[in-house]
């Protein structure tokens, strides 16, 4: 059976080294490394570490798409490691951190920002109504399971920000996809009812309206989570709420 | 070197980790937290789980019921007191998930549902599709961003606990931005640091799972219990050891040998079943333990699939559809097709078992804490012991949770009076840790390397501790392990630099590992039956009158662990026949 995949070939990769400690600025190795057909780049990396330079520093653990730690650029692509194929890389691959994220070291970035803004957009269940354990649990249909289960998906691996121009334009500022995304999933789960307190953080000028609907989020993003459309989701809201109270404040949101 | 003082320090950020941390700061919002991770907690290995967390909440089901799947599911050698405290938190523990988001899948009228799983007599497990343990995971994590009293140290590497005066007090870890070695003082500590799955060279874990957690209690005077008790889950993928849920199985898929026939029925786990109709603790709803062992036998009969990775049977979920494949199993369709370009909707997926889960660890009461006065522990890296000789599938994920927050309780109580420690002790055995690492990490003259010596104690373990095992395979493997250990000591660094050195952190990654590896070598040689979990070819047969006990492994440095035994505590179920076969119902 798929023989083809057994194939084995000599990749060349072409990684950015950095050590603070010891480089004045980032610079390129190149290393040849013999693949398997059937090997994802994460392979290669961790072969490469085994056997050939056991200071390259990267992150990963899973090795199945979703602990979400191998994120780096490939071939100028944020792309999971674990999830892309040497097969798919005819020439070189050029192996470098993600982008927009100051480097820690080699391919480790300093994920400090992305970390704060998770925390920033309260990315946990305000109850609409408190309920006791001994109530049991909240009753929610398929159908409203649905409505967020997409935006629950997102396994924090930070592509969407190496991918999102304006994370880059605006010099980390904008609050980023993935945590408006989550702030999203909370605000569309029919137990909540935070939806007011996180819109003050991402219906400003930071949050959503910063988007410029580039879509690049959703393109590069492993899981489908679909970050542009919670973004367009809360644009829309957002403008909602302001006519509303604007126009029409006699109306209850 | 700098210090940080905590009331309760947590190391490992995974499911127990958090659910601890969550309890302590919602027990007392002026607790002082410290939540310890050598990576980021979302990317703990808890993400990783598929099928489901098993609580009784269905009408049909009972806590008995619960109770005695658990006992011989783990071939009675569960602590039945801890098995029955944990089954009647279990439903609380789901529930407060779902209070606090978790997206479990729902009936129609929105009620929790429930799926079958393994060695299970009624349905129970709660689920979120096939991505259970990365729902728990984040929703705990995301949980725990609402509490300023939680510190998070996010990639900080525990290297040595600190004990004096009789009890724990902190550790030392080394924060991996800066490469600079911190000593933590805590008033009480859990170790959340989950499993040790790596030791193994075909395994379902992350790179992470390398017994760290399992290692500082050890090291430090706890002794590992049921150490030998390692599971296979049947359905890894042959080329990665990717893990495929037992949930293809309890959502109907089916096992085949080369000539596509059901050979569980062979192993007393028949009458064959219809295809897709699965029926509890039947067939493919056997335990692991009983399916990965057919599936070796098979294998032995020369009716295995060949395949480029080595001998496989077939995993057939054709039967099922695209559209039930596509809303329970969707992330198994999505791995075979990346790792395996092989479409389970259309084709049939080979598999082969895969190490997968230490049902051993740092033995704890029910009460979560450990014989070190300070020292709690939860979740894999601890046996409570729920698991026994072998783990029925979704009891982890609940597991976690459960004693997590035993732990934390414990843990809180026991922080309150406890006195500042001597401060000339305390710094003199975190200086001595850091000289430790000093050493290893300006010695040159060494031959060793971490890649080879990791290495060949995988290939040790797979070939003396795998499946079945022998007294000549188990001597062999103690031989060899002990020869690691030894030449260990003659380690060296290709990094000398400080800043995220992962050749450092390989490296006293595998001492852990090593550590781990003896104590499972050493209590596996010495248990002279066949239980659950533990198969010897040349001691065939459960012996309750001998081995109805826990292994328990003392630290006893470059020497072989001491290995001692325990009593298991029995309530209500005395040991019986384990029996998975429809055809006497």
């Amino acid at each position: 059976m798929t023989e083809n995949r057994m194939g084995a070939r000599q990749v060349e990769l072409e990684v950015l080294r950095y050590n603070p400690e010891t480089d004045q600025e980032p610079r390129y190795q190149r290393y040849s490394v013999p693949c398997k057909n059937e090997w994802c780049v994460l392979d290669a990396l961790n072969y490469l570490k085994d056997n050939i330079d056991p200071t390259l520093a990267y992150r990963w653990s899973c090795h199945m798409q979703v602990c979400g730690s191998c994120g780096m650029m490939l071939n100028g692509e944020p792309k999971l490691a674990c999830k892309a194929f040497v097969r798919d890389y005819p020439g070189v691959i050029r192996i470098e951190p993600l982008t927009h994220f100051p480097i820690e070291r080699d391919l480790v970035t300093v994920a400090d920002d992305f970390m704060a803004k998770l925390k920033r957009v309260k990315p946990y269940l305000i109850p609409a109504e408190k309920r006791s354990i001994e109530e049991g649990e909240y009753r929610q249909t398929p159908a409203q399971l649905t409505r967020y289960r997409k935006y629950a998906m997102c396994i924090n691996c930070m592509l969407c920000y190496a991918a999102c121009p304006e994370y880059g334009l605006t010099k980390s500022k904008f609050i980023g996809p993935a945590a408006i995304t989550l702030a999203h999933r909370y605000n569309q789960d029919s137990r909540d009812g935070g939806r007011d307190e996180r819109q003050e953080e991402i219906a400003t000028n930071e949050g959503v309206w910063e988007c410029s609907f580039v879509g690049a989020c959703s393109d590069v993003c492993p899981k489908h989570v679909d970050p542009a459309s919670a973004l367009q989701q809360v644009k829309i809201a957002s403008t909602v709420d302001w006519y509303l109270e604007h126009f029409m404040s006699w109306v209850k949101k | 070197m700098e210090t940080i003082k905590t009331d309760v320090a947590i190391i490992g950020a995974g499911g127990a980790g958090l659910r601890a941390a969550i309890a302590l700061a919602e027990a007392d919002p002026k607790l002082r937290i410290a939540l310890i991770s050598k990576v980021y907690p979302m990317r703990s290995h808890t993400c990783a789980a598929e099928g489901g967390a098993a609580g009784v909440i269905k009408p049909d089901d009972s806590f008995d019921h619960h109770f005695h799947d658990t006992v011989g599911g783990g071939d009675w050698l569960c602590d039945q007191d801890a098995v029955e405290y944990f089954i009647h938190e279990a439903p609380k523990e789901l529930l407060q998930l779902e209070h606090w988001g978790c997206p479990w899948n729902r009936e129609q009228d929105g009620s929790v549902a429930v799926r079958p799983f393994g060695g299970m007599k009624i349905q129970r497990t709660w689920f979120a599709a096939d991505k259970s343990g990365f729902h728990i995971l984040h929703t705990l994590f995301q949980t725990s961003l609402q509490f300023p009293n939680i510190q998070r140290f996010d990639e900080y590497y525990a290297t040595d606990l600190l004990v004096d005066d009789g009890r724990c007090q902190g550790f030392t870890a080394i924060e991996m931005r800066s490469g600079q070695m911190r000593r933590f003082d805590a008033k009480a500590m859990i170790i959340a640091g989950g499993g040790a799955g790596r030791m193994f060279p075909f395994n379902t874990n992350g790179a992470i799972n390398t017994g760290d957690g399992m290692a500082l209690a050890y090291r430090a005077g706890v002794p590992l219990k049921d150490m030998e008790f390692v599971q296979y889950h049947p359905t890894g993928l042959p080329n990665t050891g990717t893990l495929l849920t037992e949930a293809c199985r309890s959502e109907g898929g089916v096992l085949l040998n080369k000539d596509e026939y059901r050979f569980l029925q062979d192993y007393g786990m028949g009458p064959e079943t219809p295809k897709g109709k699965p029926v509890l603790k039947t067939m493919e709803l056997g335990p692991r333990d009983r399916v990965s062992q057919s599936i070796w036998h098979e294998i032995q009969k020369g009716r295995a699939v060949k395949t480029p990775w080595g001998d496989c049977v077939w995993l057939d979920m054709r039967h099922l559809g695209e559209k039930k494949i596509d809303e329970r199993l969707p992330f198994v369709r999505d791995i075979c097709i990346s790792y395996l370009g092989i479409d389970p909707v259309h084709e049939m997926v080979p598999i082969r078992p895969v190490m997968h889960y230490m049902m051993g660890g740092i033995h704890t009461d029910t009460n979560a804490a450990t014989p070190l006065p300070g020292l709690f522990a939860a979740g894999e890296c601890a046996c409570v012991s729920i698991n026994g000789a072998n783990r029925l599938g979704s009891n982890s994920l609940v597991e976690i949770l459960v004693f997590g927050r035993r732990a934390a309780l414990s843990a809180a109580s026991f922080a309150v009076g406890v006195k500042p420690g001597n401060e000339a002790a305390l710094a003199a055995q975190a200086e001595a840790s850091q000289a430790r690492l000093r050493e290893l990490f300006m010695r040159s003259s060494g031959k060793e390397r971490v890649a080879g010596l990791r290495k060949e104690m995988t290939d040790t373990m797979e070939e003396g501790a795998g499946i079945y095992r022998t007294q000549e395979g188990l001597d062999k493997s103690c031989n060899k392990i002990s020869e690691l250990r030894r030449r260990y000591q003659d380690i060296t660094l290709h990094d000398k630099t400080n800043v995220y050195n992962t050749d450092l952190l390989s490296a006293l990654e595998l001492g852990n590992m090593l550590d781990c590896a003896e104590a499972l070598v050493m209590s596996g040689r010495e248990r002279k039956e066949s239980r659950g979990a533990h198969q010897r070819l040349d001691y065939t047969a459960r012996d309750d009158v001998k081995y109805l006990k826990h292994s328990m492994a003392y630290f006893k440095g470059l020497e072989a662990p001491r290995i001692d035994y325990r009593d298991v505590v029995i309530t209500k179920s005395p040991p019986g026949v384990r029996d998975y076969s429809g055809a006497k119902k």
